[in-house]
């Protein structure tokens, strides 16, 4: 099943002008222009549709936009179909015809209300009725600002998402990615939807490898802006950076061990690239991980932080290899093909992405650890930078089509795609968020 | 033309006890601009300035790779030799290697890759006398392509190693 949608929407962003983002549940993209347009495109559907019905919230125009974001989440899900819930006027206390909705074809009621409890303070009360069961299924109330009721919602579709399929939400999360445009790189973080794009950092030389810190709160990338590439550490709460490691040659690739206190480095400072480790808040306490004769490079922690999965093309060509963090042999990891490169973990720390070439196109593809079976999500011609979604269930990635680089989404399964098509500047660099507040 | 000929085998003559080499080193002040075999074949004619843009070391500075190849190959000789010899001559200047990929791969892979070619390049000219401290190697990979088309001749042009003379 294939849908097409055109939209336009005029974005306020933080200073600049035109933005083009990314949905990720299932990957829509706002346009922050009136000019710029947005096409996306969506195909196949989930395993499962469960029906649910999203009623308006009480509450006027506060009360609609709840609904209309949990919709959007849902439905991009492709895991979600809609009932129609017009005519339906619903608040928080209201009972629920469970027979009617039923007969409806709905399995499923969310429903609420948005009051005003002071001066830019709202009140969302949200239930969720189970029509099969005839039951209550999930209930609270949430409470913030106006600029928060977005993310309200969210909540309430991560909620909403977790009672049905049992696979935590990822709505109210947020993603990081490289937007260029003209000579001018942005590190933007925003909204899993695409909302609220922050700049980071705004710069005329390339920026690259943006990492997530485990707790949300900072990110790890590398700028050229000093003439060569220096890895930062960047506080987003306070926009405060540290350069972590500017060593002789070239700093590269970080990445964060799961207690946010080490970061692993790729140097050159010794020659070639090899795999270091050092102290994530000042860079102290430089060890080096790996000693071979060729690249070492990418590095990641498995989600134990016991090991690092890695890129080495110490067998002649570019592979997958994993050694423990205390240092050790390094076990290959990647067979198939004679190009493997980009490993990200799963959170269960069962599968692995990788980017792969075969026939000439760089396609995406994921591994089963145990197992080594290995199934192809992505097509190619040239994607890169895969990662996980937070609950393991979406693979975020950049594709170039047309010469043109974009943001994509497949499914872990890879039966749901998104693919997003843009008209000014590029997206490059996307890495997913994990779960947790705002700071 | 004919000043510069004679100058240039009065030099012959006084230096006939040297060993025969391939390429004679002139100094600053040796007249005319051009040199000859400009492509490759660089023989010590000319100024040997790298801040001067008319000299062979500001003009011949560019190492050329084939595809996912870190390789300098024997075309580029007289290139890495007269390079060599400069910083021989001059052992506190000091030169920055740049290495760039083409498009194709992976951001992070490149960037070694880019870096493979700086070093290779390094190794040729440490092997001809360089010292290790007058060279620093950087790499862009991919991400500061001098051609920006998709043609295969944009790619080769990017699959590239730059030599860079720093001033003091």
């Amino acid at each position: 099943m294939q849908q097409t949608f055109n939209l336009r929407y005029l974005l306020e962003a933080t200073k600049k002008t035109w933005l083009l983002l990314l949905t990720l549940t299932a990957g829509l993209l706002f346009v922050a222009s009136s000019q710029a347009q947005l096409r996306v495109d969506i195909s196949g559907t989930g395993a499962q549709q469960f029906p649910v019905a999203i009623a308006d919230f009480e509450g006027d125009s506060a009360g609609r936009l709840i609904a209309e974001v949990i919709r959007a989440d849902l439905t991009r899900s492709g895991q979600f179909r809609l009932i129609n819930t017009t005519g339906a006027q619903l608040s928080a206390n209201s009972p629920i015809a469970y027979a009617e909705w039923r007969t409806r074809g709905a399995d499923y009621v969310a429903y609420g209300s948005v009051t005003s409890t002071g001066e830019n303070q709202y009140e969302v009360r949200y239930r969720l009725a189970d029509t099969i069961n005839q039951k209550e299924l999930d209930g609270v109330a949430f409470n913030g600002t106006d600029r928060e009721l977005r993310r309200i919602a969210h909540q309430i579709a991560d909620r909403i998402f977790e009672k049905v399929t049992g696979v935590p939400g990822v709505f109210a999360t947020r993603i990081a990615y490289v937007f260029k445009q003209g000579g001018t790189y942005e590190l933007q973080i925003a909204d899993a939807d695409g909302q609220n794009p922050q700049i980071a950092l705004r710069s005329r030389e390339p920026i690259i490898s943006p990492a997530w810190s485990p707790d949300g709160r900072k990110l790890a990338y590398v700028s050229f802006e000093s003439g060569k590439p220096v890895v930062y550490v960047h506080e987003l709460s306070t926009s405060k950076r540290v350069p972590v490691a500017n060593f002789k040659g070239n700093n590269s690739a970080p990445a964060w061990s799961p207690d946010g206190q080490t970061l692993a480095v790729v140097l050159t400072r010794d020659g070639l690239s090899q795999v270091y480790l050092i102290n994530a808040n000042d860079g102290s306490n430089l060890r080096r991980l790996t000693r071979s004769p060729q690249i070492d490079t990418e590095p990641i922690f498995s989600p134990d932080g016991q090991s690092i999965f890695f890129t080495s093309d110490r067998s002649g060509r570019p592979q997958i290899y994993q050694i423990p963090v205390a240092g050790g042999e390094a076990r290959r990891i990647t067979f198939n093909g004679d190009y493997n490169i980009s490993p990200r973990i799963s959170p269960d720390g069962r599968s692995l992405l990788v980017v792969t070439r075969r026939a000439g196109a760089f396609r995406v593809a994921a591994i089963d650890l145990s197992t080594g079976s290995e199934t192809l999500l992505t097509e190619g011609p040239d994607d890169q930078s895969p990662s996980f979604a937070p609950n393991g269930r979406q693979v975020l990635y950049a594709a170039k089509q047309g010469g043109r680089n974009m943001l994509a989404g497949v499914s872990s399964d890879g039966r749901m795609r998104q693919t997003l098509s843009i008209l000014n500047g590029e997206i490059k660099e996307p890495t997913w968020g994990p779960f947790g507040d705002t700071p | 033309m004919k000043l510069r000929l004679v100058k240039t085998l009065s030099v012959l003559t006084l230096g006939i006890g040297l060993a025969a080499c391939s390429s004679v080193s002139l100094d600053d002040s040796a007249a005319g601009a051009g040199s000859s075999g400009m492509g490759g074949g660089v023989s010590g004619q000319g100024v040997m300035d790298p801040f001067n843009p008319s000299s062979v070391l500001s003009k011949n500075r560019s190492v050329y790779f084939e595809f996912n190849s870190y390789t300098v190959s024997s075309q580029y000789g007289d290139l890495i030799s007269t390079h060599a010899q400069y910083l021989t001559k001059n052992p506190n200047q000091k030169i920055m290697i740049e290495g760039n990929t083409d498009a194709s791969g992976g951001t992070e892979y490149n960037l070694a890759l880019g870096n493979r070619r700086a070093e290779a390049v390094r190794s040729n000219l440490t092997l001809l006398g360089a010292q290790d401290v007058q060279i620093e190697t950087i790499s862009f990979g991919k991400e500061k392509p001098k051609a920006l088309g998709d043609t295969e001749a944009d790619f080769a042009e990017n699959r590239r190693a730059d030599i860079v003379y720093l001033r003091p």
